[in-house]
């Protein structure tokens, strides 16, 4: 089957790519949703808080996913659900697998938009036992939230990512007791908005340097140890102590999915976890890009829509135009810089950086050092949990041969 | 109360197996299980190695039914549709002095019956596996050591004994065992009776409680746990032998191997325990990291997904036991390592004594084969939509990580032994297995338990017993 795009992926990185891509003049398309219903994770966020940097306004995630599903439905997209990818060849092709069978499309130009998984309790070597009441916080959140279930009512939850922050609250309104959150990092990887409406609302503690280091109950959770950890993240001897609980939640990182995109032998950047793409979020074969989660974890689904919209115009020009010559420009991690995305980018193009720092402090400064042409954005603060972006116009890229993006102390 | 012929104690590899081996003649057989599922126990955590037969002392048990049971295994495997590898061990020496233990396993082999058997240098040994580490000085190749799945090949072997007659009680914990005219009459803690004219203890680590309830007590069951790690199938193809280091000053150490799903296993650590239980210890995962190094280096820790411990039962003559105790009451007890390896042997033994004294006939209608667990990814792309058109269960993917359909999580709830349980689902699907180990899929095999067993959703559990997925209620 031929399709001139084919849209991996029915989120909020998939949908805005789908529409972008129709409004920049393309028809023959379609968007592969594995799901029952396209939009994504937003589905099971049910509070607010999505929209306020795109559209000023606080929405739920279904409310949120909404938008773009009317607009996609406006346009009349093809949105194919409980559609399973199998496998992209670098050739574009396409192979999914549905209950109408296994089908090939052979697509000019694929966008992945697969978004990305949680890290799973497995993968921590935390001793113990394996009984049931340990979940991911987004398989939490979706037995609360889309089936009603209420998985246990004394919670531990290990993370202090959003969706840990945000299942902190919405067990605690369900009439679960959180008796606390612990981080091993010295800081939350979470919204800071979230750590004040989630847990300091609630009274919820927020244990920063702890761990779980163990796990008790033969069939059924019957408490965790948890313990200090030194600056090699190792538990401090003599800190553990037990609470008992019947549920623990792990919000431990996201990891992009890109078990296709191996697939189609694309390489990852060891610390996005995501493809290597430029300003247009074209990756190293012509004709495949990538938005979204899949691409790097986001923060807030506004700048997953924004990226979207980018992925979906150059989608289009690369069908409607054809392949363009590019000269590209990397950019590189500065100080205090976790890393910066997109990882190069096109001279004559204005481009849009975003980037993480490493730790949180007050009083930043930002620099960018492109050639001859050096910037200085100022923050009041700056923290893991938030990314951060800036923009650089064409003109300002004339002569670099490398964008270096550092986060400094002010002073 | 009808009496039946058999009544195996403990669906693990063993019982199964012998419930199998059973109904290849006219012996009406039932599988008494005090877990709410087959392979509870040994059977379920462990290393997965089809032994070559080099350790075990020569002259004993353990060594007649290994050798016996890993040319069987092969033709097991087929039958029952069980991956299978053939994939050669390697013991490997640092140095002269491990290396004269070399010398010692290979003449052990030698006089067990283990073919093809050699010593190889340095050289050949990084032709066979590139990340040998650089104090590996020799090995000891086994060309006939495997892997297997060991809860699949529990699985597929209860399944078929049911498909042909067999009968499987999960749930009956045997409490009480008292002798009757034409043989024993057993108690379950829940009240349950079953009647039998022979019954063979298969109880694993209970099989000494087990035992005293027909008043024998002429062995000890010991339990010792053994942890692992578990890495990615990204990592799978790290090493393509089972590799192990031959026992040292340092103590016993662990074996890496490739698992017939594709991920590699690490472990096992090796405690003495007291009483039962499936925790890791806090310690194991650095010894197991450090063993491994002895071996081969730059092992892919980070990629490991889960890290698991089983406890097994050995007993104190450090040999298996099989044989009679009271008047038809048949032990096969303390089948340690390689226990796995000699199931069958073992089971064919247990089979052919039963079927001697109750003078059983043939049963000629008993049919040996199942379907693979993995038979819709066996299939080309224009079988696989063939069977999609005839149900489209099977075009619907569950489990992302490992691909797993809608039609065969339906398959694992509906055939024999029917999963109860997300475990059971998982063991017979591989379901929850991958990477993102059951984050996505978890919740949708839950609704499908609920829908196909007519469970509430506060009485679908993870693995039987309390092991309740939602206790908080509905809101």
């Amino acid at each position: 089957m031929k399709k001139q795009l084919v849209i991996i992926g029915g989120g909020p990185a998939g949908l805005a790519a789908a529409v972008a891509a129709y409004d920049a003049g393309v028809r023959d398309m379609v968007v592969i949703e594995r799901e029952e219903k396209a939009g994504g994770i937003l589905k099971q966020c049910i509070h607010n808080g999505f929209g306020l940097t795109r559209f000023k306004e606080s929405m739920t995630g279904p409310e949120y996913a909404q938008r773009f599903l009317d607009e996609v439905q406006k346009r009349g997209i093809e949105v194919r659900t409980n559609t399973f990818v199998t496998a992209l060849s670098p050739e574009k092709q396409v192979t999914c697998r549905s209950e109408e069978g296994i089908f090939t499309y052979e697509a000019d130009a694929v966008i992945l938009a697969m978004g990305c998984r949680e890290r799973s309790k497995g993968a921590l070597n935390i001793a113990g036992t394996r009984p049931a009441g340990l979940y991911s916080a987004g398989t939490a959140q979706k037995y609360v939230n889309i089936f009603g279930h209420l998985p246990g009512k004394k919670v531990v939850i290990l993370g202090s990512g959003d969706i840990g922050l945000i299942m902190a609250r919405r067990m605690t309104l369900e009439g679960a007791k959180v008796e606390c959150v612990c981080e091993i990092m010295e800081h939350s990887s979470g919204l800071k908005r979230n750590i004040a409406q989630c847990l300091d609302d609630f009274g919820i503690p927020l244990y920063l340097e702890h761990t779980i280091v163990e796990i008790k109950g033969d069939e059924r959770v019957e408490g965790v140890v948890i313990a200090k950890v030194d600056k090699e993240k190792k538990p401090v001897p003599g800190t553990e102590r037990e609470i008992a609980c019947d549920t623990v939640l792990f919000s431990v990182g996201l990891i992009p999915e890109n078990e296709l995109t191996k697939g189609a032998a694309l390489p990852l950047d060891p610390r996005t976890k995501g493809c290597l793409v430029d300003g247009s979020r074209e990756t190293d074969i012509p004709g495949i890009f990538a938005c979204g989660n899949v691409l790097h974890v986001h923060d807030l689904v506004d700048f997953v829509s924004e990226e979207a919209e980018i992925a979906g115009r150059a989608a289009a020009e690369y069908i409607l135009c054809g392949e363009r010559e590019k000269q590209l420009v990397l950019t590189s991690a500065g100080e205090n810089v976790a890393y910066v995305l997109p990882q190069r980018v096109e001279k004559g193009r204005d481009v849009k950086l975003y980037f993480r720092v490493r730790s949180a402090f007050r009083g930043a400064v930002i620099r960018v050092e492109a050639g001859s042409v050096q910037k200085a954005y100022k923050r009041i603060a700056v923290a893991p949990g938030e990314m951060d972006n800036v923009t650089l116009k064409a003109a300002d890229l004339t002569d670099a041969d490398n964008i270096r993006v550092s986060v400094l102390r002010e002073g | 109360m009808k009496t039946i012929d058999v009544a195996v104690i403990g669906g693990g590899v063993v019982g199964a197996l012998t419930a199998r081996e059973l109904r290849k003649y006219h012996i009406d057989v039932a599988v008494l299980e005090a877990a709410d599922d087959v392979a509870a126990g040994a059977s379920r955590a462990n290393s997965g190695i089809v032994h070559a037969g080099f350790d075990a002392p020569v002259g004993s048990l353990k060594a007649k039914y290994n050798v016996l049971g890993n040319a069987l295994m092969a033709g097991v495997c087929a039958e029952l549709g069980v991956p299978f590898s053939r994939n050669g061990s390697l013991v490997v020496a640092r140095g002269a002095e491990e290396e004269a233990q070399l010398q010692v396993l290979l003449e052990r082999g030698r006089q067990n019956g283990v073919p093809d058997l050699e010593i190889i240098g340095r050289d050949r040994l990084l032709e066979l596996e590139p990340h040998m580490a650089d104090g590996v000085t020799a090995a000891l190749h086994a060309p006939t050591g495997g892997i297997v799945c060991p809860y699949g090949l529990t699985i597929a072997a209860m399944g078929n004994a049911m498909d042909n007659g067999a009968r499987l009680f999960t749930g009956f914990e045997v409490a009480s065992a008292q002798q009757t005219k034409d043989g024993w009459l057993l108690r379950s803690a829940t009240g349950q009776e079953i009647a039998a004219r022979i019954v063979v203890n298969c109880a694993g680590a209970g099989a000494e409680y087990v035992a005293s309830l027909f008043g024998d007590a002429f062995f000890h069951i010991g339990l010792r746990r053994g942890e692992y790690m578990l890495l990615d199938r990204a990592a799978g193809d790290f090493a393509s032998h089972t590799v192990f280091s031959v026992p040292t000053k340092a103590g016993k150490g662990v074996l890496v191997t490739p698992t017939v799903d594709g991920n590699l296993l690490i472990g096992p650590t090796s405690v003495e325990d007291e009483v039962y239980s499936t925790a890791v210890r806090r310690p194991a995962f650095g010894e197991i990291k450090e063993k491994a190094s002895w071996m081969l280096r730059d092992i892919p820790f980070g990629q490991v997904i889960t890290s698991f411990a089983g406890e097994r039962a050995y007993c104190d003559r450090h040999d298996f036991i099989l044989e009679w105790g009271k008047e038809n009451v048949f032990h096969a007890a303390g089948i340690e390592s390689p226990g796995l390896t000699s199931s069958l042997a073992i089971a064919r033994e247990i089979a052919g004594q039963l079927a001697k004294r109750l003078g059983a006939a043939e049963n000629k209608d008993f049919s040996p084969f199942r379907r693979s667990m993995h038979w819709l990814k066996e299939l080309s792309e224009a079988e696989k939509n063939a069977v999609i058109a005839r149900d489209p269960a099977y075009g619907r993917i569950v489990c992302r990580c490992e691909e797993v359909s809608l039609g065969e999580i339906r398959d694992a709830i509906r055939q024999n032994p029917p999963a109860r349980t997300l475990d059971g689902v998982k063991l017979r699907t591989r379901a929850g297995m991958g990477r993102c180990q059951s984050g996505f899929c978890q919740p949708n095999v839950f609704h499908e338990l609920m829908k196909e067993c007519g469970l509430r959703a506060e009485e679908v559990t993870k693995n039987g017993g309390n092991s309740y997925i939602i206790t908080g209620g509905e809101l």
